[in-house]
């Protein structure tokens, strides 16, 4: 189908009444709305998103207070008894990952997207030709670029009290990456959750997903320490797997089986917080449906 | 497929629950045309302006906006259409530039064709030196302006104003008319606008159409309308025997019709100047009362009055209704 033939149609009447022919050439000016394309709109959304974070750092900061907050608490608690424990044993490079995974969840432009709902900005942007998943995925990359940028204080605390990788640089990168990945995959619940409920109270709620994710875990201890249900709940908890693999690229170097389980568990995750996710916003988008 | 129309709707409804909101709607929008759709609170106009817009699916008829059919071709409908929807749909952490420009890319605009809509918008709607600052800082009336510069910055052929004037005060409301006209009679833009304001419907609309609980009960040029009411009214408040009264009014000459609710006569004539005194004479020899008598021309609300027997701001039977 060209769009030609209808656009003709309706473009306006030549003089629907006596008008001063320079502003009906500025109305044919031959500027015409077009699609922009899937990544420009991506880019254009998340633009938007990224601008908005300075301007609410009452939404980052705490996500950069938190992980730091337990970071210093726990290497000051809980150090001396762990090392004495288990000889060789760094806690402190077994607790830096912690402090990632802290900084990382639960970080999303849900809130955002709750009062777009709210205002009327999100019927304002679906009016547009942008595609449909690009108004969900800018403010994911946006979340992403995010919390990359919470990754790097926390390493570099890391570094300045003395944790080293066995990995290099380059395993610098793949934990914050990684890092990076769960923060994003787990986006999928407070989205999945603003999307269903347009209410910005729901989406608070989601928060309290981040505790039995993070505490049901090795955050505080190795796993061979857990004993009992939480030996066991940690075992099917995929955050086990994200730390154990954040802490092989600081003490052991390339450990391809305990990365690759490590993946597997962000993908997993991922797996059902992103079907969610999609399955509210078809409903969301197809709210008339 | 390629209809000549700016819009058209055959048999259009939706419902919300078992509260049909529009209840099978047949209208069409020549292009270049102003349409005014006027209705009360919760009568199915947002339902109607929504369905049209591609944000709500209708569950029954077709309409076709730009000649694209709203369901079928929703993506080329957007392309061709600009919105200002009821309350301003804006991100107060933004600046005014920020969300245009936002728009134009969302448009497929290049950035030297959103510098040029932006010039030629803010020369059009006066948004000023606040178009830099946080939205946040805006008042009802800029954020009004705004929200129909965003719906404007891709150069649309038919633009949908829902209640753009709610809420406003008069100086604003008297702008956004100007606008309005301006775009319409100088840019050659095609606009459906929705009000409850008779008046603005009067003002600016080249047809109107009025709309019930979910129904079109009339559609006609303003003055179409009010014709129907005949040329004059003379409105009369009376106290005392009523009926005598009715009847002592209904044989005076050049009375086309009398309604009486409460104690409000309301009397047409063919012509006020002349038949004022005869009816005033009339009144005085019953055995009523005049409290007050005034001659009018008749508005749209008398045309609504006598299409549904209520009152446009009568909120006894519209409360219940969903507002939509």
């Amino acid at each position: 189908m060209t769009e030609t033939t209808p656009a003709a149609a309706v473009a306006p009447a030549p003089a629907p009444s006596p008008s001063p022919a320079g502003t009906v050439a500025q109305r044919t000016d031959g500027i015409r709305a077009r699609k922009a394309g899937f990544v420009a709109d991506v880019v254009s959304v998340a633009g938007r998103a990224v601008r908005s974070i300075p301007r609410e750092p009452e939404s980052v900061i705490p996500a950069l207070i938190i992980p730091v907050f337990f970071f210093v608490v726990n290497i000051g608690s809980l150090q001396d008894v762990t090392e004495r424990f288990q000889a060789g044993f760094d806690f402190k490079a077994f607790q830096l990952p912690v402090a990632i995974v802290f900084a990382v969840t639960g970080i999303s432009r849900a809130s955002v997207l709750v009062t777009d709902i709210q205002d009327g900005y999100f019927d304002r942007l679906s009016l547009t030709p942008i595609r449909r998943p690009a108004l969900l995925l800018g403010l994911m990359v946006a979340d992403f670029v995010l919390v990359v940028a919470l990754s790097i204080p926390v390493v570099v605390l890391g570094f300045v009290v003395g944790v080293r990788f066995e990995t290099g640089p380059l395993g610098v990168l793949a934990f914050i990456l990684l890092a990076g990945a769960w923060g994003l995959v787990f986006t999928g619940f407070p989205y999945a959750i603003a999307l269903k409920t347009g209410n910005p109270a729901a989406v608070n709620t989601s928060f309290v997903l981040f505790f039995p994710f993070a505490f049901l875990t090795t955050a505080f201890v190795p796993k061979e320490a857990l004993t009992g249900w939480l030996a066991t709940v940690a075992t099917y908890n995929p955050v086990t797997y994200l730390l154990d693999a954040l802490r092989s690229l600081i003490t052991e170097g390339w450990e391809v089986t305990t990365l690759l389980k490590g993946v597997a568990a962000v993908a997993g995750v991922g797996l059902v917080s992103f079907s969610l996710c999609l399955a509210a916003f078809r409903g969301r988008i197809r709210a008339g449906a | 497929m390629t209809d000549e129309r700016a819009v058209r709707a055959e048999g259009l409804r939706r419902s919300f629950g078992t509260n049909e909101a529009v209840a099978g709607v047949d209208l069409a929008v020549e292009v270049g045309e102003i349409y005014g759709f006027l209705g009360p609170n919760g009568a199915g106009k947002s339902t109607m302006v929504r369905m049209l817009c591609t944000l709500l699916h209708p569950h029954g008829g077709t309409a076709t906006v730009a000649g694209f059919d709203v369901v079928r071709q929703p993506e080329q409908v957007r392309l061709h259409i600009g919105v200002a929807l009821q309350d301003a749909a804006l991100d107060p952490k933004q600046s005014g530039t920020e969300l245009l420009r936002l728009q134009g890319r969302l448009y497929g605009l290049s950035r030297s064709e959103i510098d040029r809509r932006i010039a030629d918008i803010t020369s059009l709607i006066d948004i000023g030196d606040a178009l830099d600052h946080r939205i946040s800082t805006y008042s009802g009336g800029m954020k009004r302006r705004l929200d129909l510069a965003a719906a404007l910055v891709h150069n649309p052929d038919v633009l949908f104003l829902d209640e753009p004037t709610t809420g406003l005060d008069p100086v604003s409301r008297l702008r956004v008319w100007d606008e309005v006209r301006h775009l319409n009679q100088d840019l050659g833009m095609t606009v459906f606008l929705t009000t409850q304001y008779l008046e603005e419907a009067d003002e600016l609309a080249g047809r109107v159409g009025i709309i019930d609980r979910g129904v079109l009960v009339a559609e006609g040029t303003p003055e179409d309308l009010k014709r129907r009411i005949g040329s004059d009214l003379i409105v009369a408040r009376v106290e005392g025997d009523t009926d005598e009264a009715l009847r002592a009014v209904e044989g005076t000459g050049g009375v086309t019709a009398v309604e009486l609710r409460g104690d409000e006569m309301t009397i047409s004539v063919a012509d006020g100047a002349t038949t004022i005194s005869p009816v005033a004479v009339a009144l005085n020899g019953s055995q009523v009362q005049v409290r007050e008598l005034t001659l009018r021309r008749p508005t749209l609300d008398d045309v609504f009055l006598e299409l549904t027997g209520n009152r446009m701001d009568g909120d006894d039977d519209t409360d219940e209704e969903q507002a939509s």
